[in-house]
């Protein structure tokens, strides 16, 4: 336990002193918010006010950026500069850093997201959500979730170079066809059913359901269950696939 | 003496690649040994499955009583690594860094007094981004110092470096000698094995192809050369008996009344016993 507090506070220095991370896994989704609340915030989407509507999406924005594309590159290019490597010749356990490294995650991600709520409630007016206890699970069931994809993705990819082109090429698409954005019921049928697939399309649901239709988690077991499932299978990879050490050669 | 790392007989391929064909040594614990040879010879490989990162296929390594293979995480406090290239944290300060790497050992040496050993005392509080490489490169030290260990590893702690920096690493290296440390460091620098190594041993193509004191090893082969120049050329003799020859030199061109033009006599450098040793799997 001392061990996992030491590594979290440099982990959490770390992260702080990273501007790529703050710019771009932190800043943007709320820029993006701010933009597209200024430009449809006002119209009606899915029976609700486009504010609140894109509330939800940047939430979602914010944990793949956050949880997913932002913790696959760390992961990558600590692995590819050798640091990972380093570390494991030290007696540090393996599970106490990467125990730390999620724990990172999950606070900047929660962080972010009390930020992306105010933002909405001092631009828009979007009223504080109700369901707090589910809303804060769902948002920890998503970034575990999400984690867990990017752990299992950073064996697929070779290079430092490569991992935000590979990662940039799984989450913007997923961003647009999970609804994030646009609403889902105006796209064509097969682009509806890809985004079925998509994990993030059931984070969004949950968390739309807990924050505008009064749900609790319990009352959506199909997108806590979808999300379990992808949560399951990013486990399995980052277990079977994990690296410490530099792709040769 | 006991010995910290006792290598016998081990073997490690890569495919159909042999990296490794049947390496033997001892490193007595107290002692400087060095391991030399050129790219690919398999310096790299040997000291990697000692630290435990490689499985070996045959043979077998104890590591201060331990196999690396199965060795656990108590293991590792009693050792230090520098592997060949590996980076660091950018944005945390040198001693940051080694503040951090401190923690995870149960016994550690104070940050400051790290510091001082690697020569860094100017750049304690500056980001590793804004570090040279030979600070770097003495940073890396640093942090395998800083869990005390009693053994290192020194995998080309001085590549790519200035011959200014070189000179400070091996003062840093060399101070370690009077800390009590065993140290396996890995090299291509013949000066820098000379400098620093109580003993060597010469990789080959995956073999040992000469082991011992880097005197005892010049003293082997090859033989002492004598060079001078007649009638505008140079003439070179290789010799097992300097002394006999040369009063036989200076014999004849004293009764033939003439002077030999640039005399000089030479014991072989341990890089010319290296060359010649690593030559020879080219031919």
């Amino acid at each position: 336990m001392k061990l996992f507090r030491h590594e979290l506070r440099f982990e959490l220095a770390l992260y702080q002193r990273s501007r790529e991370l703050a710019f771009f896994t932190f800043l943007l989704p709320m820029i993006l918010f701010l933009l597209l609340g200024f430009a449809y915030g006002d119209d009606e989407l899915m029976g609700v006010k486009g504010s609140d509507y894109l509330l939800t999406g940047t939430l979602g924005y914010g944990v793949v950026a956050t949880a997913f594309a932002g913790l696959t590159i760390v992961i990558v290019v600590r692995r590819e500069e050798g640091i990972l490597k380093r570390i494991r010749s030290t007696p540090l356990p393996a599970p106490t850093y990467l125990a730390a490294v999620l724990t990172t995650t999950l606070i900047a991600f929660l962080v972010q997201a009390v930020f992306i709520v105010a933002l909405g409630m001092i631009a828009f007016g979007t009223s504080f959500p109700d369901n707090l206890f589910s809303l804060v699970i769902a948002l920890v069931l998503g970034a575990v979730t999400f984690a867990a994809l990017g752990i299992g993705l950073t064996g697929f990819i070779q290079r430092a170079e490569g991992a935000s082109a590979v990662v940039n090429a799984i989450y913007f698409p997923m961003l647009f066809l999970s609804g994030a954005f646009f609403e889902r019921d105006t796209f064509p049928e097969f682009l509806r059913a890809v985004a079925a697939f998509l994990p993030l399309t059931y984070f969004i649901d949950l968390v739309f359901s807990v924050m505008n239709e009064g749900a609790q988690l319990w009352d959506r077991p199909g997108d806590v269950l979808a999300l379990l499932i992808w949560g399951g299978l990013g486990t399995v990879y980052a277990l079977r696939r994990f690296r410490w050490t530099p792709h040769e050669g | 003496m006991s010995s910290a790392v006792t290598v016998s007989e081990l073997r490690k391929s890569y495919g159909e690649v042999e990296a490794v064909r049947g390496v033997s040594f001892e490193i007595a614990t107290g002692e400087i040994f060095g391991l030399l040879g050129p790219n690919g010879a398999g310096k790299t490989t040997t000291v990697e499955i000692l630290e435990g990162y490689r499985r070996r296929d045959a043979g077998s390594v104890t590591v201060l009583g331990q196999d690396p293979a199965t060795a656990g995480l108590a293991w590792r406090q009693s050792i230090g690594v520098v592997l060949q290239s590996s980076a660091m944290y950018k944005t945390l300060s040198v001693a940051e860094s080694l503040a951090l790497f401190a923690g995870y050992f149960e016994q550690s040496r104070e940050v400051d007094e790290v510091v001082r050993l690697i020569g860094l005392e100017e750049k304690r509080d500056a980001h590793v981004r804004t570090l040279s490489g030979g600070q770097r490169r003495r940073l890396d030290l640093g942090l395998a110092l800083v869990g005390d260990p009693e053994l290192l590893f020194l995998d080309e702690p001085t590549t790519g470096f200035d011959p200014q920096a070189r000179r400070r690493a091996w003062e840093s290296i060399s101070s370690l000698r009077s800390l009590g440390k065993t140290i396996l460091l890995t090299t291509h620098y013949l000066d820098e094995a000379e400098r620093l190594c109580d003993r060597v041993a010469v990789l080959r193509d995956g073999r040992i192809a000469a082991i011992g004191r880097p005197g005892e090893l010049t003293g082997a082969l090859p033989p002492t050369e004598i060079r001078y120049r007649e009638n505008g050329k140079e003439v070179v003799l290789r010799t097992e008996e300097p002394t006999r020859t040369l009063h036989e030199l200076t014999a004849r061109s004293l009764a033939e009344g003439r002077e030999l033009e640039s005399l000089e006599v030479r014991r072989p450098s341990l890089e010319e016993v290296y060359l010649s040793l690593t030559e020879e799997q080219n031919e």
